[in-house]
């Protein structure tokens, strides 16, 4: 692996929420083009990993480095100007914006309004029911819908790195594969990094290359997908089925 | 029927007022969560500028140009050098701030004008005009609905066409979520403050010449009645605001009217016991909105 296909690399992290630290020495490396399935019981620091990378939460300790560059010190709302997008843990829908809003919401920052408009509509063509929703609130979506918009908003800034929270959380089985399949596509397609943080462990290891298992603020192990998934082993040692 | 006619039409005039006044609640509370007990206190010394510059120059205009000037920037200077630290964990430390900030306004602004009551000049004449023998609006009370109506269609070209708007909603509503898009919360909030006070010192100017006149606490009882308005609309509804506002100085106006002023202060009090008991997120909450 050379550094050009790391996009980010975390050494050593630390964070919490007061005194008591959550994350603790995290180191993680995540591959450009890739998916990175983060996962782990309730309480074992995947969402505050996230939080972290994206600045929300201030690690007390160790590095992140994002596409060459360290991010001490960078403001959250410079992020997503870097190509960093993170869709938060309940899908962070502005629930009192219609769906065009929200989605607008996600390219007010970019300086090319032409190609924030073109990213809008083939966020329209990838998501069908949005475009038939335009003007509907977002607290009057379901939960599928919200998780697109969500996801959607997030594409309108043309990120490299996604940072996906528990995007199958209280979805029906058929929506979570839509969304796999979504996350598989844009891989491919646009060669975006996604790192995954998904309770739901099936799921998450059918779409993802990487994936790393939490606990109690650390991490235990890193491998591939596809070992994790077809080990059994190893699968019954970190994550208990 | 005269009367009531009348009535109704003072009522409407005190209610654009209050609407004004109470938008700027609603404004600061939808952008910090914030009920702004220093709204008044604040909105006075940006009357006290315009009265300033008004005395120096002889210009009423450039007055009320530098009392709305002043305002904007009172609520930059509240926001950026008070508000922003306080401890927002509890509602209790940022009601006790405001409250501080109403005693310190106004016994600087005692230290500097003094107590007496300063005259307060309208650009138009207050004689009411009259369609037959009934006396209606005067060409104040026409300019103070213009004024009112000029600034709530702004507002709301604001909120819903431009992209500051947008900004300045979504801040409000979702400040997280809002930072991972990009969106600088801290400077909308600033934003916020800065209209919210720039309207308050409006509601200020255009209702001080109709009471006794300036003073640090000309807009004490002013603040009541639109803090009664705001929570009847629903301190998060902008539309709220203006039919609470119109609603109470309706009920001003008439209780004024046929019982007497004594017994306007209980009368708003009543109200706003009522709608607190009934229906405490107003008339307009957005309480589906929020849970969703």
């Amino acid at each position: 692996m050379t550094a050009d296909d790391v996009i980010l690399q975390v050494k050593g992290l630390t964070a919490g929420y007061g005194a008591a630290p959550v994350l603790q020495e995290v180191d993680l490396t995540v591959r450009a083009g890739t998916i990175a399935a983060v996962l782990g019981a309730n309480g074992a620091g995947k969402t505050t990993l996230l939080r972290t990378l994206s600045g929300l939460v201030r690690p007390s300790g160790g590095e992140i480095v994002y596409g060459g560059q360290p991010l001490r010190d960078v403001p959250v709302e410079q992020l997503v100007r870097r190509g960093m997008a993170h869709v938060p843990e309940g899908r962070g829908v502005v629930a009192e914006l219609t769906v065009d809003e929200n989605l607008r919401l996600g390219g007010l920052w970019r300086r090319d309004r032409e190609d924030a408009a073109k990213a809008l509509t083939e966020v329209y063509e990838l998501f069908e029911p949005l475009a038939q929703r335009r003007r509907s609130a977002g607290h009057q979506l379901s939960g599928g819908e919200r998780q697109m918009l969500a996801l959607g908003r997030a594409l309108v800034a043309r990120p490299k790195l996604l940072l996906l929270d528990e995007p199958s959380l209280g979805l029906a089985p058929r929506v979570i594969a839509q969304i796999m399949a979504l996350l598989r596509q844009l891989r491919d397609s646009t060669g975006l990094t996604v790192l995954l943080v998904e309770q739901n462990v099936r799921s998450a290891l059918s779409v993802a290359d990487e994936a790393v298992v939490m606990s109690l603020g650390r991490i235990v192990t890193a491998t591939s997908a596809d070992r994790l998934r077809d080990d059994e082993e190893l699968r019954h040692a970190y994550l208990g089925f | 029927m005269d009367r009531f006619v009348f009535l109704t039409f003072d009522g409407l005039s005190k209610g654009a007022v209050l609407a004004a006044f109470a938008l700027a609640l609603v404004l600061i509370w939808r952008a910090a969560r914030i009920v702004n007990f220093a709204q008044g206190a604040m909105a006075v010394a940006a009357a006290y500028a315009g009265y300033s510059v008004t005395s120096a120059t002889g210009s009423y205009w450039l007055g009320f140009a530098a009392a709305l000037v002043g305002g904007l920037l009172i609520g930059v200077v509240v926001e950026r050098a008070v508000m922003r630290f306080v401890d927002h964990s509890s509602p209790l430390s940022e009601v006790i701030v405001a409250l501080g900030l109403v005693l310190v306004v106004q016994a600087v602004l005692g230290m500097v004008y003094g107590n007496e009551f300063l005259p307060a000049g309208t650009p138009f004449s207050r004689n009411a005009l009259s369609v037959g023998d009934v006396p209606l609006l005067s060409r104040y009370d026409l300019f103070v609905f213009g004024a009112v109506l000029l600034v709530l269609l702004g507002l709301a070209l604001l909120f819903t066409r431009t992209s500051v708007g947008l900004r300045m909603r979504a801040s409000a509503f979702a400040p997280e979520v809002s930072r991972l898009l990009g969106v600088n919360v801290g400077g909308m909030l600033t934003l916020g403050w800065a209209l919210a006070s720039a309207v308050g010192a409006l509601a200020a100017l255009l209702v001080i010449p109709t009471e006794l006149g300036l003073h640090p606490h000309a807009m004490d009882l002013v603040f009541v009645s639109a803090f009664t308005a705001a929570v009847v609309g629903g301190l998060d509804s902008p539309p709220g605001a203006v039919v609470g506002g119109l609603t109470v100085g309706l009920i001003l106006s008439y209780v004024s009217g046929y019982l007497g002023s004594d017994v306007t202060p209980m009368a708003v009090l009543v109200l706003l016991l009522a709608v607190l008991l009934v229906r405490p997120g107003g008339l307009f909450s957005s309480t589906v909105a929020r849970q969703a």
